[in-house]
C-alpha cells in the first residue's frame, strides 16, 4: 500500500467519523419531534400534509399497526414501479422511445427498488425511459430508505421507552425521513455532482462523429431479433463499421445523489458508478462513498442519543468500523497483487507514481486500485450495491470480501436503518450468548431479553442464509440456473452464490457476468429480495414492540456493560462467528477453490 | 388493516410529486442555468459542432493515435448507449486470451518496443467508456506516435503533459491522461 493510498483511506474515515455526531444529533432531534430551527418553518406544511392523508401525527401505533402501514406503503411502491415499466411506451419523457419492459423483468425491478436492493437485470440506458427512472425508480430510492429509517427508529424507541404499548407513528417517521433528511442532502449532493460533470437533462441521446472509423463484428440477427448461431453454437457475425458514437444522457445527478444517500445503489446506467456520467472525478467518488456511510454511521449516534447514553452508540460504531477496516485491508491487498497469469505476458502490474498497477480488469483509471477496492468494501458493508468497478473481475480473495460482507447481513454500517437494526439484533444475540456463559438472564439497555425476543432475533439471523444457500443450491441443480453463468469453474458458482446473497441482503451489486435477466432469475431473485426485506422488518418491529412493553431494570453489580471494549469485541466475535459458521463451506466451493487454482497454476 | 390504506395512497402520491417530479426538476433547473456544459455531457465542440465528450472514451486502433483502455461494450467498443465491463473472472481463459491479443496488437504496432506494457492498456475498463489511461500507458506509446506522425518526441510528450490530470487536490484518485483530448490536440498540430 502506498502512502497516498493510506492517506486517501485515512481521509475518508476521518471525514466520515467527524460527520457522525452532527448528523446523528440532527436526526435524533427530527425523530424526537424537536425539529431544529433549520426545518421548523416547514411544520405548517407538514401538518397540512398529515390532514390530507388523514393521519393524526400524535397518534402512536402498536408494532402490528406500524408493520401494516409499512407493508401497505411497500406494496404501493411495487405496483407503481411495475405499472410505470409496463406502460412507459405510452407515457411522456421517453425520447428514445423505449417500449414496455417484459413482465418478469418489471416484477423483479419493482421488488428490487421497493426493497432497497436495486438489483438490476436490465441495462438502464437501453431500457428505462426518463419518466420510469425519475418517477418510478428514484422515488423508491427515497421511500425504501425512509422505510428502513422508520423501522430502526421504532426499534430504538422500543429500547428507549418503558412499559408502553406503542413505538411511534410510521407515517410521521417516514415523512420526516424523506423531507427533512433525505431530500435536503440529495439536493446538495446532486448539485455538487453536476458541477463535476454528472449529467442532468431531459435531452435525447447525443450523437457525435468519432475521430476514427471503428470496425467491429456485429452479431447477425434473425427476423425475431435473436442472434443467429452456427453449428458449434457460436454467434454468427458480420463486419460492420461505425463513424459515430451515441451518448446516453438523462436526469442522472438527481438520481445519483439519492442512490448513494439512501444506500440504494441502482445505477441510471448499466455500469453504475463506474460510468463517467455517474461518477466522473475522484471528488465525486469520494462524496459518493461518503454519502453511502453517512446516514448508517450517524444513526449510531442517533441511537445513543435516543436511548439516553451516547456511549452505547459509539460502541456499536466502533465494532462496525473495526470489522470494516479488517475487510478493507484484505480487498486492497488482493487487488493490488494483480493477476499472476499476466506476469508471463509482458504486462507491468507494479504500482508506481505513473500507474496504480494491480488487477485493472473491470476498473477505471481515475479510481485505480485504492478507490475501487475501497468503494467495493463500502458498498457491500452498507446494503448499497452501487459499484465503481466490476466485482466479477476481482481476484478470488478480493471478490470474496464483498460476498462475505453481504453474507454477514450488512451490519457493518449497513443500509440506512437496516444496518443498525441488524447490528442491534446481533447485540441482543451477543448479550444472550454472554448470559448463557455466566448463567444470568441477559439484559440489553436495561431490558430483559426473554424467549420471545430471542425467537424474533433468530428469525432475523436465520431467514437470510436459508434463502441464500437454498436458492443457490436450487439454481446450481437446474439447467436454467446454470445456463446463465458466464465464467467457467468455481467462479461460475461464485456468480450464482453472489446473486442470491446480494438479493437477500438487499445489496444489489453483482458478479454481473451472470445473465440474470431471464424468467428464472427474475422470479427467484424477486422473491428472495422480497423475503429478505419484509420478512426481516416484521420480526424487528415485533422485537421493538416487545422491548417497549418491558420495564427498565436499573443496572446492578452483575449487569454486563454494553459500551466497553470488551462488549465491542464480543459483538464483533458474534457477527463474524455466526457469519462464518453459516457460509464458510459455500465460500470454500467458490472463491477459495478459485484462489487455490489461480496461485497453483503459476 | 384498511385503516392505513388512505394514508398510504395519499402520502404515496404527494411524496411522489415531491421526490419524483419537483426534486429532479429543481435540480435540472439549477444545473441548466448555472452549469449547462457539465449538465449536458461535457461535450467538446469544434467549429460549432460536438465532436465527443471529455468524459466518454472513444476507440482508437491507428498507430498514429494514442490508444485508450480496451472496451468490452457490445456490439462495438465504447458504445455509450450500453455501458459495461467484460465481467471476465481472473482465471477465465477468455480473459487471458483477450490480454494476449491486446499485447500482440500493441507489439505489432510498435515493433522493437520491448518495455513491459502497463496493465491498464491491456485490461478492459469497468464502464467500457473510460476516457483515461495512466501516465505510464501514455509514456509507453509516445515513441510510436511521434515516429508515425514524424513529430519530435518532445512535442508529443508536451501534449501528453498538457492533457494529464494530477490527483484531485493532490490526494484523491489517480493521475490520468485524457485520450480523446490528447488525440484531438495531436490532430490539430501541423
Amino acid at each position: 500500500m502506498t502512502t497516498n493510498g493510506l492517506l486517501q483511506i485515512g481521509l475518508y474515515l476521518v471525514v466520515l467519523l467527524a460527520l457522525v455526531k452532527p448528523m446523528g444529533w440532527y436526526m435524533a432531534r427530527i425523530y424526537e419531534g424537536n425539529l431544529p430551527a433549520l426545518v421548523r418553518w416547514l411544520t405548517p406544511v407538514e401538518n397540512l400534509f398529515y390532514r390530507l392523508c388523514g393521519v393524526k401525527p400524535d397518534e402512536e401505533m402498536r408494532w402490528t399497526r406500524y408493520a401494516i402501514a409499512m407493508v401497505w406503503f411497500a406494496l404501493l411502491g411495487v405496483l407503481a414501479v411495475y405499472g410505470l415499466q409496463r406502460l412507459q411506451g405510452l407515457l411522456p419523457l421517453n425520447p428514445q422511445g423505449f417500449g414496455a419492459v417484459s413482465p418478469d423483468s418489471s416484477f423483479n425491478t419493482a421488488i428490487s427498488f421497493m426493497s432497497n436492493t436495486n438489483w438490476q437485470g436490465y441495462t438502464g440506458e437501453a431500457t428505462m425511459s426518463y419518466l420510469t427512472q425519475m418517477v418510478g425508480l428514484a422515488v423508491q430510492n427515497f421511500f425504501s430508505a425512509a422505510a428502513g429509517m422508520a423501522v430502526v427508529i421504532a426499534l430504538i424507541r422500543g429500547f428507549a421507552r418503558r412499559s408502553t404499548e406503542t413505538i411511534g407513528n410510521f407515517w410521521v417517521d417516514m415523512t420526516r425521513s424523506t423531507v427533512y433528511i433525505l431530500l435536503p442532502l440529495s439536493t446538495v449532493l446532486a448539485l455538487v455532482l453536476v458541477s463535476q460533470g454528472v449529467v442532468q437533462n431531459f435531452s435525447a441521446y447525443q450523437t457525435v462523429p468519432t475521430v476514427e472509423t471503428i470496425t467491429y463484428d456485429n452479431p447477425k440477427l434473425d427476423a425475431a431479433g435473436n442472434p443467429i448461431k452456427d453449428a458449434a453454437g457460436n454467434p454468427v457475425t458480420e463486419k460492420a463499421s461505425a463513424k459515430a458514437q451515441t451518448i446516453a444522457l438523462g436526469p442522472v445527478a438527481s438520481q445519483e445523489a439519492i442512490k448513494e444517500i439512501g444506500t440504494n445503489g441502482g445505477g441510471f446506467f448499466n455500469a453504475n458508478s463506474a460510468h463517467p456520467f455517474e461518477n466522473p472525478t475522484p471528488l465525486t467518488n469520494f462524496l459518493e462513498m461518503l454519502a453511502i456511510f453517512l446516514i448508517p454511521g450517524s444513526l449510531c449516534y442517533t441511537f445513543g442519543k435516543m436511548v439516553g447514553d451516547t456511549r452505547q452508540g459509539w460502541a456499536i460504531l466502533a465494532a462496525m468500523t473495526l470489522i470494516f477496516v479488517g475487510f478493507l485491508a484484505v480487498a486492497e491487498y488482493a487487488e493490488q497483487q494483480g493477476n499472476p497469469a499476466f506476469a508471463a505476458l509482458g504486462v507491468n502490474q507494479a504500482v508506481s507514481a505513473d500507474q496504480s498497477g494491480g488487477n485493472m480488469e473491470g476498473k477505471e483509471t481515475r479510481f485505480g486500485i485504492v478507490n475501487s477496492a475501497l468503494f467495493a468494501t463500502i458498498t457491500t458493508s452498507a446494503s448499497c450495491g452501487a459499484v465503481n468497478s466490476m466485482h466479477d473481475s476481482f481476484t478470488p480473495l478480493g471478490g470474496m470480501v464483498p460476498l462475505a460482507l453481504i453474507s454477514l447481513g450488512e451490519v457493518v454500517f449497513g443500509g440506512v436503518g437496516s444496518g443498525l437494526y441488524g447490528m442491534l439484533i446481533y447485540a441482543v444475540i451477543a448479550v444472550f450468548l454472554a448470559g448463557l456463559m455466566i448463567g444470568r438472564t441477559p439484559e440489553y439497555l436495561g431490558k430483559k431479553i426473554e424467549a420471545f425476543d430471542i425467537k424474533m432475533a433468530s428469525l432475523v439471523i436465520l431467514i437470510p442464509p436459508m434463502i441464500i444457500l437454498g436458492g443457490a443450491a436450487l439454481a446450481v441443480m437446474l439447467d436454467v440456473g446454470k445456463a446463465s453463468v458466464a465464467n467457467p469453474g468455481a467462479h461460475g458458482f461464485s456468480e450464482i452464490l453472489y446473486a442470491f446473497t446480494s438479493a437477500v441482503g438487499n445489496n444489489g451489486s453483482a458478479f454481473a457476468g451472470l445473465s440474470a435477466n431471464t424468467p428464472f432469475y427474475n422470479t427467484a431473485l424477486g422473491f428472495a429480495m422480497f423475503f429478505g426485506r419484509i420478512w426481516l422488518m416484521i420480526p424487528v418491529l415485533a422485537l421493538a414492540g416487545s422491548m417497549a412493553a418491558k420495564k427498565r431494570i436499573p443496572a446492578g453489580a452483575g449487569t454486563m456493560s454494553t459500551h466497553t471494549p470488551l462488549f465491542v469485541m464480543l459483538l464483533i466475535g458474534t457477527v463474524i462467528l455466526v457469519g462464518a459458521l453459516t457460509f464458510v463451506p459455500a465460500f470454500g466451493l467458490g472463491p477459495v477453490v478459485e484462489h487455490l487454482t489461480m496461485i497453483g497454476a503459476h | 388493516m384498511l385503516k392505513e390504506l388512505r394514508p398510504a395512497v395519499v402520502s404515496f402520491l404527494v411524496l411522489t410529486l415531491v421526490t419524483g417530479v419537483a426534486y429532479p426538476l429543481i435540480v435540472t433547473g439549477f444545473a441548466q442555468v448555472f452549469m449547462p456544459k457539465q449538465a449536458n455531457g461535457s461535450l467538446i465542440v469544434k467549429d460549432g459542432k460536438p465532436v465527443g465528450s471529455e468524459l466518454i472514451g472513444q476507440s482508437f486502433s491507428d498507430p498514429k493515435y494514442f490508444w485508450g483502455r480496451p472496451s468490452a461494450t457490445g456490439p462495438m467498443p465504447n458504445n455509450a448507449t450500453a455501458s459495461s465491463g467484460s465481467n471476465l473472472g481472473p482465471t477465465n481463459p477468455a480473459l487471458i486470451d483477450a490480454v494476449k491479443g491486446r499485447v500482440q496488437a500493441l507489439h505489432d504496432a510498435d515493433q522493437g518496443n520491448t518495455a513491459l506494457i502497463p496493465v491498464d492498456l491491456v485490461t478492459a475498463s469497468a464502464s467500457g467508456l473510460d476516457p483515461h489511461i495512466s501516465p505510464a500507458a501514455a509514456e509507453y506509446q509516445v515513441h510510436r506516435v511521434a515516429r508515425v506522425r514524424g513529430l519530435p518526441l518532445k512535442e508529443v510528450q508536451r501534449l501528453v503533459k498538457l492533457n494529464t490530470e494530477d490527483r484531485q487536490f493532490g490526494i484523491l484518485g489517480e493521475p490520468r491522461v485524457n485520450v480523446l483530448k490528447l488525440n484531438l490536440a495531436l490532430d490539430a498540430v501541423h
